[in-house]
């Protein structure tokens, strides 16, 4: 089974021969398949579930139960604020605030081209930066609002942030 | 496999190139990128670093470290030149840790008005031996011992710095049960929160019956304004491991879990580089040290729920289940994972076995309070001034910890409250900061130890906002099991947020108290049981600001959106256009210089912006 997401082609087989049949294999496992994906959609739940032998229902039922799993495919642009108290007390909620009027949706949406998905994140541990904010896999700290507005209208994917690695 | 003598050679190999490394000729330069260095844009600066040793021809060592707990001044880079202490700046750009090394190594100028303090024996004329920074001075280090000092990806700096020598001694002079004595000796309790007697823990797991058995790590950080756990996963990695290894041998597991948060991205793959090292040495798999002990470990990555941190919950998200927490008893020690004795510790708790069974009971006992034995570690956020990563003796006043080594109040405003343990904790009111920071003295003011977040208030929080705060949390993650912590949070959550938006009714207090009870009498595990903590806490100590919200609709502290309005004092304002631009609303407009701005009230959102950027104190707020 070679399922087209998108623009990248997916070898499902090829990633779940990586894990024994075996329950406790099942959040790895979907870990993995969202790593490729992107998000888990319906062919994904049935392959694992197939896999290790369980129902989709069980498989549906573990995944929905964990925030980092999604089921929608995500924005090109990943933006997550994270919640935590030193972000709170720093002016976390006005960014998400402001996100949310600034491309029009709440948390846990993607705007209706794709372009960006809004997210919160409980804590990401790096509270004396406080208030952080994630685009992609780079990790902004002491933001504000306008900067973190200002940097999505330039950003391109993968580059602009100074902590990159 | 090496024996123990292969492992008495491993070690002395450590050593001599440890000593060769600090004692070189050539200059040794460490910079921070744990996550928050790298946040800081530390590896723009490692590449600076790489450049300009390579545009002037200077031959040195760089290594890349952990956290020194120093996150308030990250990045930060450290240059240690052959015979001088090693000297530490904070603060770093690529541009100045440039001109530092040229500096120093090439003009021996050692840069004082950049440097924060110097490491090691010897003075500098111009820059604060360590011991004397104020952030320093009042920390004892056992778990965190290492961060900051040793490349983590190096199996041999750890171990020159004596480690796997706790794991040796295990396994090549004790039994199982003399290691369980020794921690029970050493007065440890787990660092997790609850503070239960790690070697109580360990006992009851080494006498149950059923086989195979268990060992876990809980790396599961969850606490929103906790990064301890993450700071020594990604800074000294193989304290966790040995702890574990350890830990296996006294109860006799022959295998062990690391659950890690997958928020953790360094974390993670730092831990997994540590386990497949120690495997590579020999310090994991069969045959441990010659000893006939056969022990490995798995890594499981967490998938974003709160609850997980819960043992039981845990466990079931290990076995690839919904993480649901289960009543208890049975306890893990003697009925967890599938079913079998398992004995879970947190990452701090592993650590410092490691650091007990290396450097003896009695050294560590000899720390802390009668029956808070050793050190806590904290991590200080918030409004402070200096944010970072701090371990100090149990029983240190909590008012040492903020105003001496956490350098005071940012802006030096007013202390107005210190949040402790996380959702589970409570809020301290200031005139309570000379509580001892340990398990007996937290517990009697209505607060918990809980992972060791330790998050600073100034005046400008409003405590009715910070208890709603926390019930969203704990209502966004309550995993729905239980009918009072997803219901009854719910409850609570609704009437604070009826009175953030002015519409409390003088009942709500007594009915949030009534609720606070049922709950943590009733809910099915600790995470439910504790949620109230931050509301029964704000009531106690800072009724007057409920009271006022309710009876007066009003938000003494100028949070609460509905109950305030901003306003632009005239005779402070210069019309100096600061606030204009960043107003996400564009209620503030300019007239002309020398003339006050103009605030649209109409079009202002209350997100405060402009009070946070004026510096004259020309927006007001009523």
């Amino acid at each position: 089974m070679a399922a087209d997401f998108g623009s990248s082609s997916i070898e499902i087989p090829r990633l779940l021969a990586g894990f024994r049949r075996d329950q406790s294999n099942l959040i790895p496992l979907l870990q993995s398949l969202q790593q490729a994906i992107g998000y888990l959609p319906a062919e994904a739940i049935t392959a694992a579930a197939e896999h290790l032998g369980l129902s989709e229902t069980t498989v549906f039922s573990v995944a929905s139960f964990y925030t980092q799993f999604k089921f929608q495919p995500p924005g090109r642009d990943k933006i997550k604020v994270c919640r935590g108290t030193a972000c709170h007390v720093g002016g976390g909620e006005r960014i998400i605030a402001e996100l949310q009027r600034d491309l029009g949706i709440k948390p846990g949406e993607t705007t209706p081209g794709g372009e960006y998905s809004l997210d919160t994140v409980a804590c990401v541990g790096a509270c004396a930066l406080a208030p952080v904010v994630i685009i992609n896999d780079d990790i902004f700290g002491r933001a504000s609002p306008r900067q973190i507005i200002d940097e999505l209208a330039n950003h391109k994917p993968g580059a602009g942030c100074p902590c990159r690695d | 496999m090496p024996g123990l003598t292969a492992f008495t050679t491993l070690q002395a190999e450590a050593k001599r190139s440890w000593q060769e490394l600090i004692e070189s000729r050539t200059p040794h330069i460490l910079i921070g990128t744990a996550t928050c260095g790298k946040v800081s844009g530390a590896m723009s600066v490692y590449e600076a670093i790489t450049a300009t040793l390579e545009r002037l021809g200077i031959k040195a060592t760089v290594t890349q470290v952990g956290c020194f707990g120093m996150c308030y001044a990250e990045p930060t880079m450290d240059i240690a030149l052959p015979g001088q202490p090693r000297i530490s700046y904070g603060f770093m750009t690529p541009e100045k840790a440039s001109r530092i090394i040229e500096d120093y190594i090439i003009h021996h100028n050692p840069r004082p008005d950049l440097a924060l303090c110097t490491i090691g024996d010897g003075r500098i004329e111009g820059i604060t031996p360590f011991d004397d920074m104020p952030m320093l001075k009042g920390q004892h280090r056992i778990a965190i011992r290492n961060c900051g000092h040793i490349n983590p990806l190096r199996i041999n700096h750890y171990i020159a710095r004596n480690g796997y020598a706790g794991l040796s001694r295990a396994l090549s002079t004790m039994t199982p049960q003399t290691v369980i004595d020794e921690i029970l000796k050493s007065g440890l309790r787990g660092r997790g929160g609850a503070g239960f007697a790690t070697g109580q823990k360990w006992q009851y797991c080494r006498d149950a019956a059923a086989t195979p058995k268990y060992v876990v790590c809980n790396a599961d950080e969850g606490d929103p304004g906790a990064f301890m756990d993450r700071s020594i996963l990604e800074g000294d990695p193989h304290s966790v491991v040995e702890g574990l290894t350890i830990a296996a041998h006294a109860i006799g597991a022959a295998e062990g879990f690391i659950y890690v948060r997958a928020e953790y991205p360094l974390a993670v793959t730092t831990i997994k580089h540590a386990v497949a090292q120690a495997r590579e040495y020999g310090l994991l798999g069969q045959n441990i040290m010659g000893s006939g002990f056969d022990f490995d470990i798995h890594i499981k990555e967490g998938a974003g729920a709160f609850v997980c941190g819960e043992e039981t919950a845990l466990m079931a998200s290990i076995e690839g289940k919904r993480g649901l927490p289960r009543t208890r008893p049975p306890f893990p020690a003697t009925s967890g994972l599938w079913g079998k004795p398992t004995c879970i510790n947190n990452v701090k708790t592993l650590a410092m076995a490691a650091y007990i069974l290396a450097e003896g009971a009695d050294k560590f006992a000899a720390i802390g309070t009668e029956r808070s034995k050793g050190t806590c570690v904290f991590a200080l956020a918030g409004n402070i001034n200096h944010m970072g990563l701090v371990e100090v003796p149990m029983g240190t006043p909590l008012s040492e910890v903020i105003y001496g080594i956490g350098g005071g109040i940012a802006e030096s405003k007013p202390l107005k409250a210190v949040q402790i343990g996380g959702p589970s904790g409570g809020c301290l009111p200031a005139n309570l900061i000379s509580t001892g920071l340990d398990y007996e003295s937290l517990a009697k003011s209505g607060a918990i130890m809980g992972s060791g977040g330790l998050i600073v208030m100034d005046e400008d929080n409003c405590m009715v906002d910070v208890a709603r705060y926390f019930l969203s949390f704990v209502q966004a993650e309550s995993c729905g099991k239980c009918t009072p912590c997803r219901l009854g949070t719910r409850q609570m959550l609704d009437i604070l947020e009826r009175i953030t938006r002015g519409e409390g009714q003088p009942a709500d207090i007594d009915r949030l108290q009534e609720l606070a009870k049922q709950i943590k009498i009733s809910s099915l595990c600790a995470l439910g049981g504790t949620s109230p903590n931050p509301v029964l806490t704000t009531l106690k100590y800072f009724l007057n600001e409920y009271e006022a919200h309710i009876n007066e609709g009003r938000c003494p502290a100028g949070v609460c959106k509905a109950l305030i309005t901003y306003s632009i004092v005239s005779d402070k304002c210069p019309g100096c256009r600061k606030c204009v631009k960043p107003c996400p609303a564009g209620a503030i407009s300019f007239v002309a210089k020398g003339q006050p701005v103009l605030l649209d009230e109409k079009l202002c959102n209350r997100c405060g912006v402009c009070r946070d950027v004026c510096k004259l104190g020309a927006v007001a707020v009523s």
